[in-house]
């Protein structure tokens, strides 16, 4: 999630210059260096604004304006209660399950995996999970439905033993179904993600603290976890926002039984049923962005605190 | 209009064939007594002169494309109307996204608006047509039988005017079923001995047609089209007496035995809509519920004689005799049967309808409503049940 980007324009300025033109010469080589980094964010801040900026602040404005013009709070109001309000609640409700849950598993899938010594095993989840992180949308749900639907093989299988899922209170087409299918990618992707930063735990640490007569568990607690608390967070983050912003495979699979901020705001843009309601579906979009904003927020506040245990 | 998907690569396919044609209509291009009329301007033909029938195919040859959106080939007999046409006048038909919604048509002319790819005609829920007039996107245009579209069927300023539309349906396999449902109230009733797989064709939060069905569902469980709360809870008891599947009913769920009975507009399961042997479809005994879907023009349309030429052939005996074809009822049939220009083979074809039933339309209010309803109550109670 986060990017360091280490300032690259140390112009190692004590070089010592006889002649004026020389001088002049570097301090202009100095300044541009200075400047390098600039000109590389530039194109990209250009896009982000051009691809992210523009559009949020259309969302923004549509957002607070009627469908024929005008500054009103109308679809706001409209969006903070009733069956709306159930869906942003449901979406958060998702999110943060399928953020914690497998952001948990993961740490520990991706230990397991970091600590073995078969580097085939190593190379074969890390490609597995990068091909299994990007598994969405209506290939997902169908593999789900032919697995677990009402007519699923893994249905008939344990139908076949005298199990019935449904009278263990799991249905594939609610939001229990939706939980499952979104763990399939979520717990590949926290793998991903958090592998980098197990990589960056170095043996010599954990030496040290055994030498200091540190017990495996005190390792964890006081060096372990700490180190990868920020990474960790950092991962949970990204699974949440994929959780709480996927549309196609919650759609396609509860076709409008469950109701999903996301969804929801499909229903307005590309429906048949609703006409000229549009705003109020840039309204839930904006009350995603802004419960996505204080999400970060809380992030940049405990990884700020979880940093200065590193200090 | 139809269940939305990802909108295909047609479309750039569409674009340069349109702006191909157009390169080669320019080349060719004769000037003639009809290129002083702005037909984007004409609202109705004149028996002769410069706004005559003959001109108008006349200008609309010369522009030599339409742009039509969202017509799917096997809905209403789409795929054989759009052949025909150009089959008679040369004209090249651009079909874009032929899967599109109703929203993404109204999306389409506002977006593409001052392109040569911008949809000249629309084909749309009624309410999108009414929407799309006040934010002044249609063009008013009669055609020469606008006295034969019944009155509640049309705009009186000739902005919008039905086209073509049907009955909700109990389709069913009759084939696996051994007593197929003919009423809403017995599907409610013998669910569990049955063995009913009931699908809709979408949900009803994005479907027109799905929230018909939903609406039928109301008035034959003691609701009416002003209070559609009973048809949720007739889905609800469905789902929780099992008999619901949540999917996107269609030929292949149809076949796989997914879905056993679809509740669907007649017309588009008929004639392959549900290609499935020992198909059939029954108007429901307890409930008589007709849509139509509706025309409009675009005001900005890039092909202005084509667009209108386009309406005089959908609403000339045989524009309303292909609709006749796929299982529609169009606009014009009742005048059509009085004046005998409908095929009666076609017509006897129909599904029959029920006796005791008086036809209910709902209005565009009444949609809206029922929409609205459907939209805060179908997740927390047809969802909850299950």
């Amino acid at each position: 999630m986060t990017i360091d980007v280490t300032n690259a324009s140390d112009p190692g300025a004590s070089a010592p210059g006889s002649e004026a033109f020389v001088v002049k010469r570097r301090n202009f080589r100095n300044v541009l260096r200075a400047l390098e980094p600039t000109f590389v964010v530039t194109p990209f801040v250009i896009y982000s604004f051009l691809g992210l900026g523009v559009p949020a602040l259309a969302v923004f404005y549509l957002a607070f304006h009627g469908e024929t013009g005008g500054w009103t709070f109308e679809n706001m109001r409209l969006i903070s209660h009733g069956i709306f309000l159930i869906g942003f609640e449901n979406s958060i409700k998702l999110g943060l399950l399928t953020s914690l849950i497998p952001g948990v598993i993961g740490v520990f899938v991706a230990y397991a995996i970091q600590t073995s010594k078969s580097n085939v095993l190593k190379r074969l989840t890390s490609t597995g999970s990068g091909v299994l992180a990007n598994f969405g949308g209506i290939n997902l749900t169908f593999m789900f439905i032919a697995t677990l639907g009402s007519a699923g093989i893994l249905t008939a299988w344990l139908h076949a033993l005298g199990i019935s899922l449904t009278s263990i209170g799991f249905n594939l087409y609610t939001f229990s179904g939706v939980v499952v299918v979104y763990m399939y990618f979520q717990l590949p992707l926290m793998v991903l993600v958090i592998t980098p930063a197990l990589a960056g735990l170095r043996q010599n640490w954990r030496e040290a603290a055994e030498n200091l007569g540190a017990s495996s568990w005190r390792y964890w607690i006081h060096v372990g976890i700490p180190v990868l608390m920020p990474s960790i967070l950092g991962g949970m983050l990204l699974l949440f926002g994929s959780a709480f912003a996927a549309y196609a495979t919650a759609e396609s699979l509860t076709l409008g039984l469950v109701a999903l901020a996301p969804i929801q705001i499909g229903n307005f843009l590309n429906g048949n049923v609703i006409a000229g309601e549009t705003h109020v579906g840039y309204a839930i979009a904006v009350g995603m962005l802004v419960i996505l904003a204080f999400v970060m927020l809380l992030y940049s506040l405990v990884r700020k605190r979880a940093s200065k245990w590193l200090q | 209009m139809a269940p939305k998907r990802i909108r295909t690569v047609l479309l750039a396919g569409a674009t340069l064939a349109s702006v191909a044609a157009i390169g080669i209509t320019a080349g060719t291009g004769a000037a003639s007594a009809s290129s002083s009329v702005n037909w984007a301007k004409v609202t109705h033909l004149t028996k002769t002169g410069p706004t005559s029938m003959k001109s108008l195919v006349a200008a609309a040859k010369k522009e030599g494309t339409l742009n039509v959106v969202a017509l799917p080939d096997n809905w209403a007999n789409y795929g054989n109307i759009i052949k025909d046409f150009t089959k008679k006048y040369g004209i090249k038909i651009n079909s874009e996204n032929p899967e599109g919604s109703s929203a993404e048509e109204i999306t389409a002319i506002q977006q593409d608006k001052g392109r040569s790819s911008d949809p000249d005609v629309i084909d749309v829920g009624t309410s999108y047509a009414v929407t799309a007039k006040t934010e002044g996107l249609l063009a008013p245009y009669k055609v020469q039988t606008w006295s034969e579209i019944p009155a509640g069927l049309k705009n009186s300023g000739g902005y919008w005017f039905d086209d073509y539309g049907g009955y909700v349906a109990i389709g069913c396999n009759t084939t696996t079923v051994t007593n197929c449902p003919t009423s809403f109230k017995q599907m409610s009733t013998e669910t569990g001995a049955e063995g009913y797989k009931i699908g809709l064709n979408n949900s009803p939060l994005t479907s027109n047609s799905a929230l018909a069905a939903v609406e039928a569902a109301a008035v034959a469980s003691g609701g009416s089209l002003n209070n559609v709360a009973p048809g949720v809870t007739f889905f609800a008891n469905l789902n929780k007496n099992g008999a619901f599947v949540n999917t996107i009913a269609d030929s292949a769920t149809a076949e796989s035995g997914t879905t056993n009975v679809i509740i669907w507009w007649d017309y588009l399961m008929a004639n392959g809509g549900i290609d499935v042997p020992g198909w059939k479809i029954v108007i429901p005994s307890d409930v008589l519920l007709g849509e139509y879907y509706t025309q409009g023009i675009n005001s900005s349309a890039p092909d202005p004689a084509a667009a209108r030429l386009w309406e005089e052939f959908l609403y000339s005996p045989q524009g309303q005799n292909l609709w006749l074809a796929g299982g529609a009822r169009p606009a014009e049939l009742a005048a059509m049967t009085a004046n005998k220009t409908v095929n009666t083979a076609l017509e006897a074809k129909l599904p029959a309808l029920p006796s005791g039933q008086t036809a209910q339309y709902p209005t565009t209010a009444q949609i809206t409503a029922a929409a609205a309803t459907v939209n805060s109550t179908w997740a927390t109670q047809v969802g909850a049940s299950s």
